[in-house]
């Protein structure tokens, strides 16, 4: 079925840009989710958007799904093709093409990483402020799919917020502009809609970016508390008292011992949690700000507090806990790594039900939390190997989601829900809002060729056939018009 | 105005030989508070038939569902403050207002969200939120008479005030809606967190959708800190080339201006610009200070905004309201396409909002000759058309009609031509197969 498929994508993307080889194609056949594996039919690497719109229509006219993928750090399966699926590689795709310092704006290709963006606009005094943990290697393609947001989304904001503009090749494939890179375009936000669909929508081939001035000063606080409870009350008192950190981040006592032990960060002694507080803006008020956290840690029972200045000391603060996916490592010979959102008010009593079901089950979880806006990241730990051990620990990992729910909260802050979670899906949502969700599906892609199987648990029966209107057009209707 | 009844229902289960009488029991059968319409309901001079006020979610839904059985064309409705913008609807039988679904449901301040049903003013909610020192930091421009309208309104209008630049519009602070849809139906998305990544974002594509797609009728928004301290640094500048250098100065400084507007109330008249400084009292005065000498020559500052502040969105409320967004950097280019633009039509428009966030407001009164009014808008587009032009995107900005007498709009292309309107067609014919939900308000006969 797929051969027939191969002498049109060689037309399209060339020689160089089509892969067939079984083993090569394996390198694909994950994301940065290791537990979902699917090994696609194809894989394409275009190098403009007009290829991908070729692939695309090929694709369509042959009735095979596609599916798009950056850097492949993605947490949710999200970027798995399905085994008669073409996989369409954006990492060609890498240009900055324009820094706009004048209008704060970058246009960028989808595979750029995240942090070259950042780069680019250095040298005039800006940066792009989404900021996931992976942003060395994760694509600003990927990041517009998923939402991304990182250690920083709390006062700096998501994606979505960031990005002004998209050119994306439609599961049709055409090539079309939503958003027009001013934030202020007129018509439906199908750019708010697009970003954050998990490549269900389309593909974006160029991206608008907003750029963020680097900010007059940085303050980086390191505070360790006795317990997870202290540190949580301190975070109260800070959102509390009206400030707004660029970055709230605490770990739990298992987590600082792995990130010691990987990367020996010297964190305080003993500590049974540490919270790193990162304040910026401008100089004034980043100082009074500093002196009120400091201050607001020491009432909560601080046994230490460090503070760093400039980037070196930052770098120390944040390498425990940039390090603490990876730490587990060391002491867990395997682990899942959850992401879900509670309000940050129910943060303690979620912790301490984390707790009681993980001695319940005899099952260790690390915690790692954006605690300013209660993005939980429970790493749980598991014996590869060990009989029912890992049966256990996803056991676990689900009823973390579904202590969640109880909450009021989310089954995904930033991962994305892709083939991991769509399960979920209906616990969090009813039919008819799941079923309403899918109308913006069937308007992009009726057929559900475009990265198929993901977000929805059932995909939605799109009714009709695209291209046929009911009743006139509207502006037919309205007499504007004859005839379009 | 001129009011005119609107044609009688089509579609559905009934034709239209249907008894208006079946129709009227169908609907207060649906909802308790229904009512014969009057003339000071008309939407855009289109005279509904019955307004009905919905006091549940349930109520609205079943509203909704009667609606839709019965074919009728539907119009939502908060204060009416904006109602008049955009297109009038092709047909309208039936407006649902908010008015009576008017709870703030839930205020978590320790959580910086609240959930809100859609009717609730904004000048109320204000008051809640003040209560405990927050806000939803969306300064929507109160219109003549005081009113800025639901918050319904204000996110099916995505209107947003002079801190767009440091805030963002509704679509940026909406984090969960609940959406009545034009088959009765409802649907929720997004939640009580403000970090959710979980499905389709429907929140945003309500926001800015004018009643097009279904029933707003609650909201979650994330809310921020009333700031401890504000000051605002203003001066005034001879020419447009000042006044661009002076904007720019201040959005790339490093002093986290929240806005910066300026205002011209003519053609060639000086023009002002201001700079909101907000955050705590110890830093705020020395960043007002550094504004001032960022700003230059005869900068001066005060606590208070000064009183043209905002005005930009909420002039000529009986005239022409003009919208204008580009790419901040092409700001001179812009107010040259205005003032060029303005000189061939022979009109004086006063200019004001937000140039540092790209949005930009030009008022015509209301007296103006309509076809002066329409070339004006045309130039208009085609000069900010070349100002914005430049690699990618191909269009750098947009010019929209927001708001105009029906002389005027009988003539002008309100809207004007929208990137991507073959696929918001499609969202549409998804949501609202029938065309019922405010048809022909929207970009594109939407």
């Amino acid at each position: 079925m797929i051969e027939t498929l191969i002498p049109a994508m060689t037309e399209v993307c060339g020689a160089d840009g089509v892969i067939t080889d079984p083993a090569e194609l394996r390198t694909y056949e994950c994301d940065g989710l290791t537990s979902h594996r699917s090994i696609p039919a194809l894989v394409v690497l275009p190098e403009n958007a007009e290829q991908v719109a070729g692939v695309v229509r090929a694709c369509a006219a042959a009735g095979v799904p596609f599916v798009a993928r950056g850097s492949g750090t993605g947490l949710s399966g999200g970027a798995l093709a399905p085994a008669d699926g073409v996989l369409i590689v954006m990492t060609k795709m890498k240009k900055i093409i324009e820094i706009d310092p004048a209008s704060r704006r970058a246009v960028v290709e989808p595979g750029a990483t995240n942090l070259s963006v950042s780069k680019a606009a250095e040298p005039f005094g800006y940066f792009y402020a989404p900021d996931p943990s992976s942003q060395v290697i994760c694509s600003i393609g990927g990041n517009v799919a998923e939402n991304s947001g990182g250690a920083h989304c709390l006062k700096h904001g998501f994606t979505v917020n960031h990005v002004t503009g998209l050119e994306v090749v439609t599961p049709a494939g055409e090539i079309v502009w939503l958003g027009d890179g001013t934030g202020a375009a007129p018509g439906y936000d199908l750019l708010g809609a697009f970003t954050g669909s998990e490549g269900t929508l389309g593909i974006a081939t160029k991206i608008v970016v907003r750029l963020t001035r680097i900010p007059a000063a940085v303050t980086t606080l390191l505070a360790a508390f006795g317990t997870t409870g202290e540190g949580g009350a301190a975070v109260s008192a800070i959102i509390a008292a009206g400030i707004m950190p660029a970055a709230i981040e605490m770990m739990d006592a298992l987590s600082i011992e792995a990130a010691e032990a990987a990367v020996h960060c010297c964190y305080p002694d003993g500590a049974g949690a540490v919270l790193i507080v990162e304040l910026d803006g401008p100089e004034a008020d980043v100082e009074a700000e500093t002196k009120a956290v400091r201050e607001i840690c020491e009432q909560a029972g601080a046994t230490e507090i460090r503070a760093a200045a400039d980037p070196a000391e930052r770098a120390v603060i944040w390498a425990g806990r940039k390090s603490a996916f990876a730490a587990v490592g060391r002491i867990s010979t395997a682990y899942i790594v959850q992401d879900g959102v509670v309000p940050r008010t129910a943060l303690q009593d979620v912790l301490d039900r984390i707790a009681e079901l993980s001695a319940a089950a005899g099952i260790r979880v690390a915690n790692v939390f954006h605690a300013g806006d209660g993005n939980l990241h429970p790493l749980v730990l598991f014996e590869d190997g060990k009989p029912g051990d890992k049966e256990a620990a996803e056991e676990l990992s689900g009823a973390i989601l579904d202590l969640c729910i109880e909450h009021g909260g989310s089954i995904t802050g930033e991962h994305g829900v892709g083939v991991d979670k769509s399960r979920y899906m209906p616990k969090m949502f009813g039919p008819d809002d799941l079923d309403t969700m899918q109308m913006v599906r069937c308007a992009f892609d009726p057929r559900g060729l475009c990265n198929p199987g993901k977000i929805f648990p059932t995909p939605r029966l799109c009714g009709e056939v695209p291209g046929v209107r009911r009743g006139p057009h509207p502006l037919v209707a309205s007499g504007l018009a004859d005839l379009l | 105005m001129t009011t005119q009844p609107s044609r009688p229902a089509t579609g559905g289960h009934t034709g239209p030989a249907a008894s208006a009488r079946t129709a009227q029991d169908a609907l207060a059968a649906a909802c308790a508070d229904l009512r014969p319409a009057d003339p000071a309901d008309a939407v855009a001079g289109v005279l509904p038939s019955w307004v009905a006020s919905p006091a549940t979610t349930a109520e609205a839904a079943a509203t909704m569902q009667a609606a839709a059985g019965l074919g009728l064309t539907v119009v939502p409705r908060g204060s009416g403050s904006r109602l008049s913008w955009g297109l009038p609807p092709r047909s309208c039988d039936l407006v649902i207002e908010t008015g009576r679904l008017d709870r703030v449901i839930e205020h978590a301040s320790g959580d910086w969200i609240a959930n809100m049903q859609a009717g609730v003013r904004m000048e109320r909610l204000a008051e809640v939120l003040g209560e405990a020192g927050q806000q939803l930091s969306l300064d929507v421009p109160t219109l003549a008479g005081g009113d800025a309208g639901t918050v319904g309104g204000v996110l099916a209008t995505g209107m947003a005030g002079p801190r767009r630049l440091r805030y963002g519009t509704p679509r940026d602070l909406v984090i969960g809606v609940t959406v009545v849809r034009a088959d009765g139906r409802v649907a929720r998305s997004g939640g009580k967190v403000v970090k959710n990544v979980a499905g389709y974002d429907l929140g945003k594509l309500f926001a800015g959708s004018f009643g097009t797609l279904g029933l707003i009728v609650e909201a979650i928004f994330r809310l921020h800190p009333v700031p401890a301290a504000t000051a605002y640094v203003t001066r005034e500048c001879g020419t447009a080339a000042q006044a661009a250098a002076a904007v720019a100065a201040a959005v790339q400084s490093p002093l986290q201006a929240s806005a910066v507007e300026i205002d011209r109330r003519a053609p060639g008249a000086p023009v002002m610009v201001s700079v909101l400084l907000e955050g705590n009292p110890s830093g705020v005065p020395q960043r007002v200070s550094l504004m001032r000498e960022v700003l230059g020559d005869g900068a001066g500052s005060a606590e208070e905004a000064p009183g043209w502040w905002g005005h930009g969105a909420a002039a000529a409320s009986d005239g022409t309201l003009i919208r204008i967004a580009f790419w901040s950097g092409a700001l001179e280019a812009v107010l040259d396409a205005l003032d060029s633009a303005a000189a061939a039509a022979g009109l004086e428009p006063s200019v004001g909002g937000s140039p540092g966030a790209g949005v930009l407001y030009a008022a015509v009164d209301s007296l103006s000759e309509p076809a002066a009014v329409a070339g004006f808008v045309s130039a208009l587009r085609a000069a900010v058309g070349r100002a914005a032009a430049a690699g990618f995107p191909p269009a750098r900005g947009s010019v929209v009609v927001l708001n105009s007498p029906p002389m005027v709009r009988g003539v002008v292309d309100v809207w004007g031509l929208i990137p991507g309107a073959a696929l918001m067609q499609s969202v549409k014919d998804q949501f609202d197969p029938d065309h019922r939900m405010a048809p022909g308000r929207f970009a594109g006969g939407i």
